[in-house]
């Protein structure tokens, strides 16, 4: 059985389930408890826990990740939110220096199951230091687990992984994302492991391998090339940017020949160019066509609507891509 | 603040065998770091190294005013505090040797040396990177309600640092079962103290956040014993954190190897009469036999020739351990973590 909620209402079932299913999970952040988080993702949660283990804290990122990867080593599995995905920056140090590299550099003698909530992604002109999608600087960090998810299913499932995760995990749940709904399955045991991508539509024409809320993105397209063209495109939402599932990049290009990487980070730089690059290495003669990448442009996020709404990729660019891809080898 | 000032008083009987303990451990730490200098000059230590030597009353005196599931975090001039908290020699100098029988198995070294089993959770190669660690252990052991303490060492060149003034407010407004030890020995790197604050007593920056403070004699092992005694049990009743400003001086280098163009000889030579150790052999005067003083050298240097011999018998890690330990998982191949770690392996 399944119901439609909100995706905020899949991320608060997944916090209440596991924070009743482990009572080393706490929660700690800017504005959480008594406001209920900005994006009300947090309420009702200190009704049920109590402010011990749903903590607001104050501005203070560094502290905030530092104490997580603290409590982490010290038995507990800390969740802590960013506020904005941007704020992540102001605790660089204690993610990437210190979460990431504690297990390796110590011989694996602890682990650090902590998870970060960072809400991120362009939304009602939230300006450059409110909207960016970051998610490619901890990919390229060893030692993290990266997940992002598309629709309130994947909010839910993915969530409660990363909680259940004893690697330190970065969640980031795009804004515009949280009042959508979906459907989630009945079961206080649903989570989706870590690795492994969903294939959402198939189609044999061409591929699009997407995340987060590019994922809806490229459906819409998927739907409009399908009816108006027929043109027939599988749509691949990753999950898990890392670990990668390599397999499931690999099986959609050796079906398809034709592959578009689209997501809402800049392009330059992002995670479609490791993608694209894995292709190149490994799967080149299945390939009918060079990849194309798709993401937003090498500028700060603008804060004008009209320019905000330039300079990333939504359905109409992800078609335009896919039908150039066909077209050039039909 | 409060001062804890150093009695000239003779011991107490009752604190004999506490000054002999903490005289043997800051003979053992002299020996160890004297020992890694020789062996780093010689080349079998890679990296990089900082030696505490003149500093060991602190580690001595605060580890043992500490249970073994009590938490200290350290940094990178951490070879004290390691040993102080119980960790054994073997292990220690086999993790600088990068042996695989080292206690972080050759991936750590000495700058990010740690044994859990005794709640070290690290030296760390960051500046002022072990505060949110302790500020998050304290915490954790608030959350599961037992009654441990985490301890935070760190420099003088850390208070300049934001982590250090985000924490300390942190642990302050959380009231948090932490002590924030502060080594102050006057160099911040190669930089003195006096030229990157325009305060003398560090302290005072706790006043700003509310956490009660001391200034200890660093060279005096007793005074911070007692210091630190009262600050955890200050903690471990529930009252919060403490800040204790260690008085201290470098004798060496900030590494081996550091020409030291910033500091005269004359400056070094002066705090000479500073050792820890001829300090506390003095208070313990007649009560402490020169014979048993030799003997204390002696032990630790027997242990020292034991941990070299252990750690140069040990094997090298083994390769493919490069690409294992990062990830929970990634030793067994069919987990994505494992699977990928196989595929980086096989691309060398």
């Amino acid at each position: 059985m399944a119901r439609t909620i909100s995706f905020t209402e899949a991320t608060l079932e997944a916090m209440r389930e596991e924070m009743r299913r482990d009572p080393t999970v706490f929660l700690m952040g800017e504005d959480i408890a008594k406001q209920g988080g900005i994006f009300g993702q947090f309420k009702g949660l200190p009704d049920e826990f109590g402010i011990e283990r749903v903590r607001d804290t104050p501005i203070s990122e560094a502290a905030l990740v530092g104490a997580g990867v603290g409590a982490a080593l010290a038995g507990m599995r800390p969740v802590v939110d960013m506020h904005f995905a941007d704020f992540i920056t102001c605790s660089m140090d204690e993610l990437v220096n210190q979460a990431a590299k504690l297990r390796y550099m110590f011989g694996e003698q602890c682990t650090v199951p902590l998870t970060l909530r960072a809400p991120d992604g362009i939304t009602k002109s939230a300006g450059a230091q409110h909207s960016q999608s970051l998610e490619n600087w901890f990919v390229h960090t060893p030692g993290l687990e990266v997940v992002i998810p598309a629709n309130a299913r994947d909010a839910k499932g993915l969530l409660k992984s990363a909680i259940r995760s004893n690697n330190p995990t970065l969640y980031f749940e795009h804004k515009a994302l949280f009042p959508r709904k979906g459907e989630v399955p009945d079961d206080d045991d649903f989570v989706i492991p870590f690795g492994k991508a969903e294939t959402m539509r198939e189609g044999g024409d061409a591929t699009i391998i997407t995340y987060g809320i590019t994922v809806g993105r490229a459906l819409e397209a998927a739907e409009t090339l399908e009816r108006d063209e027929r043109i027939a495109v599988r749509v691949v939402n990753l999950r898990s940017l890392w670990p990668l599932d390599y397999d499931a990049i690999a099986d959609a290009v050796a079906a398809t020949h034709r592959v578009v990487v689209a997501h809402e980070a800049v392009r330059v730089g992002g995670v479609g160019g490791e993608i694209a690059a894995f292709i190149a290495e490994h799967c080149f003669d299945d390939l009918d066509a060079p990849v194309i990448r798709l993401g937003a442009a090498h500028v700060p996020v603008p804060f004008a609507p009209v320019l905000q709404e330039a300079m990333y990729p939504k359905a109409p660019a992800i078609a335009a891509a896919c039908r150039d891809l066909v077209r050039k080898v039909r | 603040m409060t001062h804890t000032l150093t009695p000239d008083a003779p011991l107490a009987d009752s604190e004999i065998s506490l000054a002999t303990a903490l005289l043997q451990m800051m003979i053992r730490v002299r020996v160890l770091e004297e020992g890694i200098e020789r062996h780093f000059l010689a080349g079998e230590i890679p990296g990089f190294a900082h030696l505490s030597i003149g500093q060991e009353a602190v580690a001595a005196g605060v580890c043992a005013a500490l249970r073994r599931d009590d938490y200290i975090a350290s940094t990178h001039r951490g070879h004290g505090h390691t040993l102080a908290k119980g960790t054994a020699m073997r292990a220690m100098v086999a993790e600088l040797f990068a042996r695989a029988d080292g206690v972080c198995r050759g991936k750590g070294g000495s700058m990010h040396i740690a044994d859990f089993s005794v709640g070290m959770l690290g030296a760390n190669g960051v500046v002022a990177g072990g505060f949110g660690l302790v500020v998050g252990a304290a915490l954790a052991a608030r959350l599961r309600k037992t009654d441990q303490v985490a301890v935070c060492f760190f420099g003088d060149g850390a208070t300049n640092r934001g982590p250090f003034h985000e924490n300390l407010n942190l642990a302050a407004i959380w009231n948090l079962p932490a002590l924030f030890v502060l080594e102050n020995n006057h160099y911040a790197s190669t930089t003195a103290t006096s030229e990157t604050m325009k305060i003398e007593d560090v302290a005072i920056r706790a006043d700003g956040y509310g956490i009660p403070s001391q200034i200890v004699d660093g060279f005096d092992a007793l005074a911070v014993y007692y210091g630190t005694g009262e600050a955890v049990e200050r903690a471990r009743r529930g009252d919060g954190p403490t800040f204790i400003e260690c008085k201290t001086y470098r004798v060496r280098g900030h590494y081996i190897g550091d020409p030291e163009r910033y500091r005269t000889k004359g400056e070094v030579d002066a705090h000479k009469s500073d050792d820890p150790i001829v300090r506390l052999q003095a208070r313990l005067g007649s009560n402490l036999s020169q014979r048993d003083f030799e003997g204390l050298w002696e032990a630790a240097k027997s242990e020292f020739a034991d941990a070299l011999a252990f750690a140069r018998a040990s094997a090298q890690p083994e390769a493919g351990e490069a690409f294992r330990g990062a990830y929970e998982g990634d030793r067994d191949p069919e987990t994505p973590h494992g699977a990928f770690a196989v595929r980086e392996e096989a691309a060398f």
